[in-house]
This record gives C-alpha cells, sequence and structure tokens, in this order.
C-alpha cells in the first residue's frame, strides 16, 4: 500500500521536473528582452543626439563610426591580435591566481595551525592596493609578460582565497559527521563532503575573481604594452581619437560579460542540487 | 554482542553528560534509551558511535569491532548528491557505482526517486533515505538518534512500522534514543530510562509482548503508566531534597 502510493507520487514528481525544465528557459528568455530594452534605447539617442550634431564627434562619435573602426580593425586583422593578446593574459593570471588560491585557501580553511600561521600575512598583503604593486612587478620582472600575468594573478588570488577559505569553514558540522560515521579518511573528507559544500562559495569567489582579473589587465596593459585592449586605449588617447577609446572600452565590456556568462553557466549547472531562490521551479 | 562498563563522559564540570553506565547488549535486541532532554542520551550514542572519543569506561564487542550505523534526528542527506548517491554513500567506491542500492531504495518504499535532490524530498522522505543510507552497510548495530522525533505523528507512525520490517528481515541490532515513551514501548525489547545531570540508569523495564505490537495495547498502557510513574517518582524526591 504504502510502496504503491510512493510509486504514484513519483509519477507526479518527475512531470513536475519536466515541466520546470521550460520554465527557465522562458523566464531567461523574457529577462533577456527586458535587459536589453534600456541599452537599445541608449544606443539609438546617442546616435540621434550625434547625428543632429548635439555631441562634439572629437569628443563623443556616434556609435556607427565607433563600430566602423571596429569593423576596419577587423578588416586588418589587428582586432584578432589585440583580442587575443587580452584574453591570453587574462586567463594565465586567472588560472594561475585561482590554482594558487585552490590550494593555500584549502589548506587555511582545513588546518587551524595554518590559518594562525598564514592569514594575518595574507590578511595584511590584501590591504595593499593592487596598483601599488605594479612598479616593484615592472622592476623585478620587466614590462614583459611575466609582470603583467603577475599582477592579474595577484588581483584573482585574494577574492577566490577568501571565498574558498570561509566556504570551507562555514561547512556544515553534521555533514562531517556523515563522513566520520563512515570512518572517511582526512583526504576522502576533503573530496567527497568538503569540497562539494563549499563548492558554492569558490564559484562566487571565482567570479568575482575575474572581474578583478579584468581590472587588473587594463592596469597591467596600461603601464607598457605594444599589444592589447589596454594597448589601444593608450593609442587611442595619443592619437587623439576617442573611437578607438571606446571602442577598445566596449570590447572590454562584451568580453568581461561573456567570460563571466561561461561562469555563470558552470555554476548554474554544477549547483543545481542547491535549495535556493533561483534554483525555485 | 555489545558491553558497556562504567561509560563516563561528561561536561560543564559535571553538570552534563552521563556517567556511571553499564549494560550489554544481546544480537538482534532493539535496546531504548529514554529520558528528559539533557540527560546525556544523545551524548552515549556520540560515544558509542565514535563521534566522540573524550570518554572514560570500557566499550567491548564480541566479534572486536562491530560495524556501525547511525541515524540522526535530522535526515543529514548531503545535498549535492541524489537519493541514489546519498544511499550509496557509506560503500566501498566499486559497490556505489552498482545497483545495490536498488533494493534499499524498494525497501525504505521510494522506487522510482533515484534522481531527485534532497531539496525536493518531504521530510519523511529524506527519512526514508537516511534509513537507507545506514543499512546499506549492513551494520552490525544501528544506532537511532531520535530519528523521528522531527516528523509529523503520521509519518511518524508508518517509519516506526518500517523500520520494525527491517528489523523482521534483517534482525538488526539497534540501540534506540528517545524521549517518546510511546515509540520505545512499540519498539524495543528493553528500556532505560536515564535520569540526572549528569544522568545514569536509573531503571530498566523489560518490555515481555513479540512484535510486531499493537498500538494502545492494554500491557502497553501499564507498562507506560509504570514509566510515567518512575520518571515522577525521582522528579518528587529531587523537589523533596530542595
Amino acid at each position: 500500500m504504502i510502496s504503491e502510493t510512493q510509486k504514484w507520487k513519483a509519477g507526479e514528481r518527475t512531470t513536475v521536473t519536466k515541466l520546470s525544465t521550460k520554465k527557465p528557459l522562458f523566464r531567461r528568455g523574457r529577462g533577456f528582452v527586458l535587459g536589453s530594452i534600456l541599452p537599445i534605447v541608449l544606443l539609438i539617442a546617442w546616435e540621434l543626439a550625434a547625428k543632429a550634431g548635439l555631441l562634439a564627434p572629437h569628443l563623443l562619435p556616434a556609435p556607427s563610426v565607433i563600430l566602423e573602426k571596429v569593423i576596419s580593425m577587423y578588416r586588418d586583422g589587428s582586432l584578432f591580435g589585440h583580442v587575443s593578446i587580452t584574453l591570453t593574459r587574462v586567463f594565465l593570471g586567472f588560472a594561475i591566481g585561482t590554482g594558487a588560491a585552490v590550494v593555500i585557501g584549502a589548506v587555511v580553511g582545513y588546518a587551524k595551525t595554518a590559518e594562525q600561521l598564514l592569514d594575518p600575512l595574507f590578511q595584511a598583503v590584501r590591504s595593499i592596493p593592487s596598483l601599488a604593486w605594479v612598479p616593484l612587478f615592472i622592476l623585478w620582472m620587466g614590462i614583459g609578460e611575466p609582470s603583467k600575468i603577475s599582477l592579474i594573478a595577484v588581483g584573482v588570488f585574494f577574492p577566490v582565497y577568501l571565498n574558498i577559505v570561509a566556504g570551507i569553514q562555514g561547512v556544515d558540522r553534521k555533514l562531517i559527521e556523515v563522513g566520520k560515521i563512515y570512518q572517511l579518511s582526512p583526504f576522502q573528507l576533503t573530496k567527497r563532503i568538503i569540497l562539494p559544500a563549499a563548492l558554492p562559495s569558490f564559484i562566487t569567489g571565482m567570479r568575482s575573481g575575474l572581474g578583478l582579473g579584468w581590472m587588473f589587465v587594463v592596469a597591467a596593459e596600461l603601464m607598457g604594452a605594444s599589444e592589447g585592449l589596454g594597448y589601444l586605449l593608450v593609442v587611442g588617447q595619443n592619437t587623439y581619437s576617442p573611437d578607438t577609446v571606446i571602442a577598445s572600452i566596449l570590447l572590454f565590456a562584451l568580453l568581461g560579460k561573456v567570460t563571466d556568462a561561461i561562469l555563470k553557466y558552470i555554476e548554474y549547472r554544477s549547483l543545481k542540487w542547491q535549495d535556493s531562490l533561483s534554483n525555485q521551479a | 554482542m555489545l558491553q558497556i562498563n562504567r561509560l563516563k563522559r561528561t561536561f560543564n564540570n559535571n553538570q552534563a553528560g552521563f556517567q556511571n553506565i553499564n549494560f550489554t547488549v544481546d544480537k538482534g535486541e532493539i535496546i531504548g534509551i529514554l529520558g528528559t532532554s539533557g540527560c546525556g542520551k544523545s551524548t552515549l550514542l556520540r560515544v558509542l558511535s565514535g563521534l566522540d572519543p573524550n570518554y572514560e569506561g570500557k566499550i567491548s564487542s564480541q566479534e572486536g569491532k562491530d560495524t556501525i550505523g547511525m541515524m540522526f534526528q535530522e535526515p543529514r542527506l548531503l545535498p549535492w548528491l541524489t537519493v541514489k548517491d546519498n544511499i550509496s554513500f557509506g560503500l566501498e567506491k566499486e559497490e556505489r557505482k552498482s545497483n545495490k542500492y536498488q533494493t534499499y531504495l524498494d525497501l525504505v518504499g521510494l522506487t522510482g526517486f533515484d534522481h531527485h535532490y534532497p531539496k525536493d524530498l518531504s521530510g519523511g522522505m529524506a527519512q526514508r533515505t537516511a534509513i537507507a543510507r545506514a543499512l546499506i552497510t549492513d551494520p552490525e548495530v544501528l544506532l537511532l538518534d531520535e530519528p523521528f522525533s522531527a516528523l509529523d505523528a503520521f509519518t511518524k507512525m508508518q517509519l516506526q512500522d518500517l523500520l520494525l520490517s527491517i528489523w523482521q528481515k534483517k534482525q538488526t541490532t539497534m540501540l534506540l534514543v528517545t524521549h517518546d515513551i510511546d515509540e520505545a514501548l512499540y519498539l524495543c525489547d528493553r528500556i532505560f530510562i536515564l535520569k540526572g545531570q549528569p544522568g545514569e540508569v536509573f531503571a530498566e523495564v523489560t518490555v515481555e509482548k513479540p512484535k510486531p505490537r499493537t498500538r494502545g495495547d492494554a500491557y502497553l498502557s501499564k507498562q507506560k503508566a509504570h514509566i510515567l510513574n518512575l520518571l515522577n517518582v525521582e522528579k518528587k524526591a529531587a523537589g523533596d531534597e530542595r
């Protein structure tokens, strides 16, 4: 009798799940339309104002002029070079910073002694405005790639580190006890309980780390580069061409948004189990 | 199969916990540990399960170390694992991938819920999953820490019957901590009543009636009155001392 009721309930549940997979898509579509209204209206107003001569073209050129600039850079092949070198720098810095933060954060979060030993130092270093590292890194590593990537890695490191430590220390003691009942070794306990439980805050850390990574790549490329979107900013300023400056700003915005969307998608896929507001069917 | 000698674990300068606990559990027995809150009954289970190593006294079992299963007041499912993976949690890596979970999924009446996450389960279903997880490793002793106290009356009765039917199939030895006298009388062969702070075994009640029993049976009602009386007498005595 009981099992029959349960089976019936199981059937009902599956239909509910099937419906709910459709709903977020529809919602996302609606969100996308709503979110695009304001930018599109602004763009049109900007274009019209520029065409009517309300905006000085040497200060704020029309969107169509900027678009032409991007297209011409795409045609002569320089766009791909700038974008790819900037992306490579962000990617390498992000990977190094995140990797270091995972290792050190896991140790600091898990072992009390390591926390007492390392955390005060990291907290002190964290309070240094990261741009203050720029001259030192240039002195140490020159103006080549190593100094730029190190700067980005330093920027990415701290948010990821802080979130990992907080995530691990916030793991529910009750779940850890479940692992202890089954006599898991410290390594298994970390792998099977602590890391999955800390995953949500780890991903939050990665997303804010990536944001800082984009900030720092601009700083790194402004301080001396011969290629990259940040370099385009400098060139635009020196050659008095606002279209180049705004074009690279827009490209930064686009790339930042796309890379964040990738992380957000990973977050959505790997945190489906969370009983959170955003996961409501 | 399980012997406990002069077991003691106290906190706050001997103000809480338990002391001087002695008893023996035979294979296939269901032992109830009954008491008001704060008499150390949950602490006793934490010590027996190995979660709390800071105790004095001796725990011994015949075949060396017994494998232990434990159920808590809350289901304590891992929210990132599906029902299937939660049930298989205590198994070795190879077995986790096998279909072993299916038997236990059916046993607790959750057939078809393999791929649901804990967030989609009701309280009763989550606790059923926890029962399956505790049983899949085939423990010699199953420790139950007020496993049904957070459930509504109907779910509670269903799960008590489920536990009993599992016991009839597998003859698992169980230690049930509870503050529900009816539950203890319905399920247990012997009931230890803990009193005081730190708690000590104040009385032992043997329930002679064979299982399954009828709820509200005259014999059980008499036993309930007896237990209530035991608990109250002590209360009056404590009041007199003051």
